[in-house]
């Protein structure tokens, strides 16, 4: 662990992938400009790979101050060990007092590692982040402007918000798609400070025998529209309805993890805790009841539309417009009201 | 070329299925009420490691850090295969935080005297934090393996594992020793096998036969009780249906890393979800009804 430092900076670990960033840590500079703002810091990222030096420009201009690049060939492709000798070295010489990684799977894999080495707090898949004065309720001894980690446990049941005094840095994962991507400023200056690390062989103890990358096919988090389908569906047959409504209004196609687990669709559209965290201005769940774990997934959209022939479902708690009836009757009244539209227009 | 396998597993409360009946009037969740099952995809880590032993050999020693209770987990590796198993119970332990207990689960590896390979499942359905297999990984100082698919060969000294990656997947050779997290996309876990239930049934720690030896003999004393739980203890023992009961002191461990006071992160607040019912905007599901509402997603450019 390093010392409490108040003058400490705030940072992202700056996750990329053959030479491109991860968009959860465009997200997270945005966010640590902010927090670096209100504790009165510079906001930093750590940038670890082998031709990373097209990236630093893009830091910057979403937020970020300063760039601390480690380069070297050996860390062409992503490996804990070594990565985290990078992030352990950069914490222990600039003493950063936040360091936010995305929940990404690299991220669930590189963060851990680096807490355990460091012996320092980490909370994994934050749904939020603000800076508080905390009393310990133990020691009654106040902490100025800590970190506070909100985060979705117990399945999604509760909200629980976690502090780490004194063993820092105060270190956590983002969930993607929760934190805002700020508009990019071109012209924002910044600094990038190259690091030296000594790496040493033995730390690349992992070979790459081979490596796949499928491209996604599904593209949840940047749809305007999500028609979404659940349970209620009844039959892969009938989910045919849920693509033919989004496909009326222009929308991509969701699934709650009920109609997963009832094999009517893919994991790749699952909306919820287990699957992707969205945002579009418009979301249609349709026969989803509306388990925490969904909610927790959805919550944000800016409009929700409910269809639900149980009027108690949950659904309806977070509905801004909820339509309790069947679904097989609503939603191709629905795609005639729209195909009507087009034609009037 | 036979292999050792230690299975990190972890009893949790059925987060999963959260009924009605699970919450309290307060909108809170009500843990008692929560069945306490194993740990899904420890089970896909318990049989990843069975299915090494069963292809070259070796052995499988099942470890759980937990309350007396947890025994039913192990129990459960029993029947499934498991040659050992191990409950790391103390009070002392309680309120660890995943850096505190990858500590003290790393400590016991290192008691039991280490493994060629360690595996655990991704994460636990109760914080979902995917922390400890790393974090004990670290402690261990052995490379990790994380999110794996696919156990693809083991050879010598070195083991190949297609893991996921979340934008495709790899193929990465580690050498022995390596610590595996295994997603349930892995593979089977195998039933509970009849013969095996029939035999370790009457498996126990220490704990859970001292607490049949308090019902039993209500009016013994202290003493009497102690002695008469040695006693049952040591016949267990012989019968090869102890459960190994350790605590803090068996691992070595430096308690100021244990339990609270080893852990870095402290719940400041927590909030359960109540389901408030706010007021939404009902449309009657009616074709007038609803080509009004599509009407106004037009006018506020909802959609296009």
């Amino acid at each position: 662990m390093i010392e409490v430092n108040r003058k400490g900076e705030v940072w992202v670990y700056a996750e990329q992938e053959e030479g491109v960033l991860r968009e959860v840590v465009l997200e997270l500079c945005g966010k640590a400009h902010e927090l670096a703002s209100q504790l009165g810091v510079p906001a930093g990222a750590v940038l670890i790979g082998s031709q990373v030096a097209a990236l630093p420009q893009q830091l910057i201009a979403h937020g970020i101050d300063r760039v601390y690049v480690v380069q070297d060939p050996r860390l062409e492709h992503y490996q804990t060990t070594p990565y985290a000798q990078c992030v352990c070295e950069a914490i222990t010489q600039h003493k950063p007092q936040i360091v936010m990684y995305g929940a990404t799977p690299l991220g669930r894999d590189l963060a851990p590692r680096v807490a355990s080495a460091m012996r320092a707090g980490m909370t994994a898949d934050c749904t939020d982040l603000q800076i508080q004065d905390v009393t310990d309720p133990r020691s009654k001894e106040v902490h100025d402007k800590l970190l506070l980690q909100i985060r979705p446990a117990f399945g999604g049941n509760i909200i629980a918000t976690i502090v780490n005094y004194d063993m820092w840095p105060q270190m956590a994962t983002v969930r993607e798609g929760v934190m805002p991507l700020r508009e990019p400023d071109p012209a924002r200056q910044g600094q990038v400070i190259p690091l030296t690390v000594s790496l040493t062989d033995d730390l690349f103890a992992i070979r790459l025998i081979e490596k796949h990358l499928q491209p996604r096919t599904v593209n949840l988090k940047g749809a305007r529209v999500i028609v979404a389908g659940g349970g209620g569906v009844g039959s892969k047959a009938n989910f045919q309805l849920i693509h033919e409504l989004a496909s009326a209004i222009g929308g991509a196609v969701g699934a709650s993890r009920a109609a997963v687990d009832g094999g009517y669709i893919s994991k790749d559209y699952q909306v919820g805790q287990t699957g992707t965290t969205v945002r579009p201005a418009l979301y249609i769940a349709a026969g989803i009841s509306g388990a925490v774990q969904h909610r927790a997934g959805m919550e944000e959209s800016a409009k929700i539309i409910a269809i639900n022939s149980d009027a108690d479902a949950p659904i309806f708690s977070v509905a801004h417009y909820g339509i309790v009836g069947d679904l097989n009757k609503v939603i191709p009244t629905m795609i005639k009201a729209l195909k009507e539209r087009s034609v009037v227009e | 070329m036979p292999y050792h396998s230690i299975v990190l597993v972890k009893q949790v409360p059925d987060t999963a299925n959260v009924t009605a009946e699970a919450m309290k009037s307060d909108g809170t969740v009500n843990r008692a009420a929560l069945p306490a099952i194993f740990n899904p995809e420890d089970l896909h880590a318990l049989e990843t490691a069975l299915e090494l032993r069963d292809r070259f050999g070796g052995t499988v020693t099942a470890v759980s850090m937990g309350p007396p209770k947890a025994a039913d987990v192990l129990r459960s590796c029993l029947y499934r295969g498991a040659n050992r198993a191990i409950l790391l119970t103390d009070r002392r332990a309680a309120a660890s935080d995943t850096l505190a207990t990858s500590y003290i689960l790393a400590q016991t590896v290192q008691a039991i005297g280490g493994a060629d390979l360690v595996f655990a499942g991704r994460q636990a359905i109760d914080g979902d934090t995917a922390q400890v297999g790393p974090q004990c990984a670290e402690k261990l100082g052995i490379p990790q393996i994380t999110y794996l698919e696919q156990l693809v060969d083991v050879r010598d000294r070195s083991v190949r594992v297609r893991r996921n990656t979340g934008s495709g997947w790899e193929i990465v050779e580690a050498p022995l020793p390596v610590l595996i997290t295994v997603m349930e996309t892995a593979n089977r876990p195998r039933p509970e096998g009849a013969r095996r239930v029939h035999r370790f049934k009457r498996a126990r720690v220490e704990a859970e036969v001292a607490a049949e030896v308090k019902l039993a003999l209500p009016d013994a004393t202290d003493d009497e009780q102690a002695a008469e739980t040695a006693r049952r203890v040591e016949a267990l023992r012989k019968q090869g249906l102890l459960i190994e009961q350790w605590d803090l002191d068996r691992i070595g461990a430096d308690l100021d890393r244990c339990g609270l006071s080893g852990s870095p992160t402290k719940v400041f607040r927590i909030q359960a979800i109540v389901l408030t019912k706010e007021g939404y905007t009902e449309i009657p599901p009616t074709e007038e009804g609803i080509r009004r509402l599509v009407h106004e997603l037009v006018l506020d450019h909802s959609i296009g």
